[in-house]
């Protein structure tokens, strides 16, 4: 059993620190991407091809002044920023990047946990994550923080609602809560060819959920100057930050993982598939971002509740109807 | 329902546009090490331009004084004598400054000098640490030899 505990962590570690550099050279790529997309180069001034440039900024944000605001709430505004983060985290503990291999005649998981319930863990750990945003804007003593976490928990709230109940119709034709399970159901058909509509649903509250625009309201520059971390600078910031790209990276996972056939695909070793997979959802949130512009907050409002609530309940129903007709005749 | 069908194909096609621009060239450049070519009448940093024949093309007249709006040059005249004739005029610039600090670089001084002595260059990279540094003398301004500053020495003006 010691043996079994040092390789969780072991993969635990390895996991958290691939996952922060993942983030890291995110911003980079968001930054080198949305410069061609706007038809310029793009930040390539430190190391070969800009290469270190996340390095520079975190050196950058470590050094730079912590500031507290006159009248915060101390204890949250310190616990806020490192709430957000470790729940992103936390989400990859139940994420497969792939199947059982065998290292030093090992059977070793290439996930951390295959809890029987994993995406309702996903979704409880995603939503405790509103309390960094929450806890930040409201202790931040700041009108502008308080107004875009206010927004942002909405938002939040609304999206889940849509997000869930796509995850419930994959679950459905699934048999199975567990991430892993759900992978291997996708062993032959992956689920975004069953369920189009889910995979619609689910990608569009899926963005709304990492607050990236075009939904990202909480942080709407000329309204809000920057949302729920007005106040917060260096390293908490920098929390903030990562917790944001992070999300990113575990909605491109999660939509891999639910609709792609997560590590299925032909030639390629299994977590090559899903981590080339993931990159190219994170390439198509970048995408997204350099093309669409923000909407509206009662647009958002709109097409939460009365058309991607009305879409899931639909989908949900006409999946089940589906997958009971067979049994019944 | 068709106007939301409109509104999703119009976020498609604006997509496609965004990923055709990701495989398009930079309109910009590297700066330092690749420097942009400017326009040809581009106006850079000024230049007193000579006579194919090394003669002064100032005559000391004034006029780009005058029309400065924002009174960047300072001349002074002095007479040309037949042993120390400096210009085609009767008068020449003994002094010559521009201040590139309080230049504009609208390019009336080049369009006012009815001999064509002033014009502005190519040059961009007007830098220096010190104020004085940047109020440019006659010996700075006047171009080293005949056409030095890109332009015909033979021109009329
Ligand atoms: S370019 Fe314009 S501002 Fe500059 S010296 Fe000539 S007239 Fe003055
Ligand atoms: S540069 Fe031209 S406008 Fe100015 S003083 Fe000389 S001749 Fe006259």
């Amino acid at each position: 059993m010691p043996g079994e505990i040092g390789i969780m962590a072991l993969k635990s570690a390895f996991l958290v620190f691939l996952l922060l550099t993942a983030c890291a050279y995110m911003t980079l790529l968001e930054r080198r991407m949305l410069g061609r997309f706007q038809v310029r180069i793009g930040p390539n001034r430190v190391g070969p091809f800009g290469l270190l440039q996340p390095l520079a900024d975190g050196i950058k944000l470590l050094v730079k002044e912590d500031f507290v605001p006159r009248g915060a709430d101390l204890l949250v505004y310190w616990l806020a920023p490192g709430l957000s983060m470790v729940t992103a985290l936390l989400v990859y503990a139940v994420i497969p990047f792939g199947p059982e291999v065998r290292i030093f005649g090992r059977e070793v998981p290439l996930y951390l946990a295959d809890v029987n319930v994993g995406i309702l863990l996903v979704l409880a750990i995603s939503s405790l994550g509103v309390y960094g945003i929450v806890l930040g804007g409201w202790s931040a003593n700041n009108k502008y923080a308080l107004l875009g976490s206010l927004r942002s928990t909405a938002q939040l709230i609304s999206y889940e609602l849509a997000l869930g109940l796509a995850v419930i119709s994959v679950v459905l034709q699934a048999g199975s809560l567990s991430l892993v399970e759900i992978v291997k159901a996708q062993e032959r058909v992956w689920f975004v060819v069953t369920q189009p509509v889910a995979f619609l649903l689910f990608f569009i509250a899926g963005v709304a959920e990492t607050n990236r625009s075009p939904f990202d309201l909480p942080e709407a520059e000329h309204e809000l100057i920057a949302g729920y971390h007005i106040e917060y600078g260096g390293f908490k910031f920098a929390m903030y930050y990562v917790a944001e790209y992070i999300n990113v990276v575990t909605m491109s996972a999660l939509a891999v993982t639910l609709f792609w056939g997560g590590w299925h695909g032909p030639w390629l070793p299994a977590p090559l598939w899903f981590l080339l997979k993931v990159f190219g959802f994170v390439s198509v949130f970048i995408w997204i971002r350099a093309t669409l512009p923000r909407v509206r907050y009662d647009q958002l409002m709109a097409l939460g509740w009365k058309v991607l609530v009305p879409l899931g309940v639909a989908n949900v129903l006409a999946t089940a109807v589906v997958m009971v007709l067979p049994k019944g005749m | 329902m068709t106007r939301y069908a409109t509104q999703a194909l119009a976020m498609v096609k604006g997509l496609a546009v965004t990923f055709r621009y990701l495989f398009r060239r930079p309109v910009t450049v590297a700066y330092p090490e690749e420097k942009p070519r400017v326009a040809a009448r581009y106006k850079g940093r000024h230049w007193l331009t000579l006579y194919a024949d090394g003669m002064e093309r100032c005559v000391g007249c004034e006029l780009c004084v005058i029309v400065c709006p924002s009174q960047a040059i300072y001349v002074k005249a002095a007479e040309n004598t037949p042993d120390h004739q400096v210009s085609k005029g009767e008068r020449y610039a003994e002094i010559f400054q521009i201040n590139e600090l309080r230049c504009i670089f609208c390019g009336f001084c080049e369009e006012a000098c009815p001999t064509g002595a002033i014009v502005l260059g190519h040059e961009y990279e007007l830098a220096g640490y010190t104020r004085d540094s940047l109020i440019y003398t006659k010996e700075m301004l006047t171009e080293p030899y005949p056409g030095a500053s890109g332009r015909d020495p033979r021109r009329e003006i």
